[in-house]
């Protein structure tokens, strides 16, 4: 392109947009966080004309678009449905993991669909879809996906 | 009152990595200008806009108002539309019920970006969900990688199959002027590339383009006035699938599955793969190539290897994809659906020169967004029944 700049400079303006937000979680989501930071306990939330149980837990079943009335109990083991290993630093990455970072989605026992995570204490080579993991939860915990902090291998 | 629709007139930038020689209205403008004299048509004779780009990306809030100098829609009715990576398939899709309402006879639909001017994977990170994907994301490239992972382990595919597809694309771009990567490379040269998310190297994956594009549709009243062979779009449709990203099935892309569904029933296509001619498939990374024509029902489920691999979707081959080199060659992200569709309308047209696919009775073209939902357009040489 620089043949169409015919011998002008072409000025370029940096700048940045700090632009603070608050997401507020909602009470379907709070009760997850608050049962998961106080209990231990991983919840999601069932529709009773499909018999899915959602986790993420939905307020509303996307299918038949009904409320979800009913909480259920979800199994901190679950299955590995497919994994990448992140080889970059991608800046998407939080700063406290450090690559090859192994994402995954994973199956809970009792959930209809997966949840997405970390995987860890094990090499990205020895993971496989359809290994048998188990949840790792913060010491620390906040009330956030976070609290639970990585799935190893069963 | 409903009417058919054509396209009359489409009109593109060539794309580059960064165009520090235009400001965001004067690029968008080369392409409106090539567009209307594509169509030989003034902008007095357009009769509304839709305009769209990817949220964040240039941190312009008010783009259908912001661009009138460059779209010429200064006291026309001018909307945006944005819906992210398919947002140029969307525009189009917007435009054609404009036109198709009967309330508008001819409408300028515009997709372009400025990718150049923000931090990508920082605006991309917004198309997921804040409480729960984003504090445990990996980027955009890892949801990919997922996905192919999956199909590779579903299917017994390879690394190799993806990357013959990322050869095939780069070849093809030699073929066109507007590409922004024209140049080929090996399939061990994709192999040897970087490894970004497993299986995912950094030649399986598109870049990121500055760029625009524009295209002219009109009713079915006077389309063949402004254009003696005009692009006649037969059908189009647009899934989405999921809320958060442990919905979707990884390895199949329902989204296309069911759009496709869809406009073949609408347009009476029984085989596809006989009966399109062509495809401009929006396909970021390589193994897109594989698994989405297999959810288009092209082939089977785990067939698309051997069929690309026989080289039925190279150029001469039985079904060309991506005669213009595809998303891999050129990414300008708001516009890159839009080129999709342009390149198609070119193929029924007679006009893609160096990349023309012969006798072209129908061409399709398509959108994919941020993880699994897509927007896609059947075109067609004869007018809709
Ligand atoms: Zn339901």
């Amino acid at each position: 392109m620089s043949d169409q700049f015919q011998g002008i400079e072409p000025m370029v303006y940096k700048s940045k947009i700090n632009v603070p937000y608050s997401w507020w979680a909602g009470d379907t989501a709070s009760k997850f966080y608050i049962t998961l930071r106080d209990e231990k306990k991983i919840t999601g939330t069932k529709c009773a004309a499909c018999n899915k149980v959602f986790l993420p837990p939905r307020k509303v079943c996307p299918s038949c678009f009904t409320e979800n009335k009913e909480w259920v109990n979800i199994s901190n083991e679950g299955t590995v449905i497919t994994f990448t290993v992140a080889r970059c630093q991608f800046a998407a990455i939080p700063s406290d993991k450090k690559v090859p970072v192994i994402w995954g989605m994973i199956k809970l026992d009792g959930a209809d669909t997966a949840m997405l995570h970390y995987l860890d204490e094990i090499k990205p080579e020895n993971v496989t879809i359809g290994m048998r993991v188990k949840a790792v939860f913060s010491e620390e915990r906040k009330g956030t996906i976070r609290d639970i902090s990585y799935f190893k291998p069963v | 009152m409903a009417k058919r629709v054509a396209i009359v007139g489409t009109g593109q930038t060539f794309h580059k990595s960064h165009r520090p020689d235009v400001n965001g209205q004067e690029l968008i403008n080369e392409a409106v200008l090539r567009a209307l004299a594509d169509a030989d048509l003034k902008m007095k004779d357009i009769d509304a806009i839709v305009i769209g780009n990817m949220d964040h990306f240039e941190g312009i809030n008010y783009v259908d108002c912001w661009s009138v100098d460059g779209s010429g829609g200064t006291m026309k009715p001018i909307i945006k539309l944005t819906t992210g990576g398919t947002t140029g398939c969307t525009v189009a899709i917007g435009g054609y019920h404009l036109v198709g309402s009967g309330m508008f006879d001819k409408v300028l639909i515009i997709g372009w970006e400025k990718n150049s001017e923000s931090d990508t994977t920082g605006a991309i990170t917004t198309a997921f969900d804040p409480v729960w994907d984003r504090l445990v994301f990996a980027g955009a490239i890892s949801g990919l990688a997922a996905e192919a992972q999956a199909y590779i382990a579903r299917y017994g595919a390879s690394e190799r199959d993806g990357a013959r597809v990322s050869v095939r694309d780069r070849k093809h771009a030699m073929n066109n002027p507007h590409a922004q990567l024209r140049k080929e490379v090996s399939l061990e040269e994709v192999l040897a590339s970087p490894m970004l998310a497993d299986p995912i190297h950094l030649l399986d994956v598109c870049p990121r383009s500055d760029g625009a594009c524009a295209v002219i549709m009109a009713s079915e009243d006077i389309a063949e006035k402004i254009c003696p062979k005009p692009d006649w779009i037969w059908a189009t449709a647009s899934r989405h699938s999921y809320s958060y990203l442990g919905d979707a099935d990884y390895g199949r892309l329902t989204s296309m599955r069911e759009g496709s569904q869809e406009l073949w029933k609408k347009a009476g296509i029984r085989e596809p793969r006989k009966e399109l001619d062509v495809i401009e498939l929006y396909q970021p990374y390589s193994f897109g190539g594989l698994i989405w024509i297999e959810d288009m029902g092209i082939v089977g489920p785990g067939e698309a290897p051997q069929y690309i691999w026989d080289g039925n979707t190279d150029m001469g081959g039985e079904l060309p994809i991506n005669p213009s080199g595809g998303v891999i060659a050129t990414n300008p992200i708001g516009a890159t659906g839009l080129i999709r569709c342009a390149e198609a309308t070119m193929q029924v047209m007679g006009k893609a020169q160096g990349r023309q696919v012969p006798d072209v009775n129908f061409a399709f073209s398509s959108g994919f967004g941020g993880c699994w939902w897509t927007d896609m357009i059947l075109h067609g040489n004869k007018k809709p029944n």
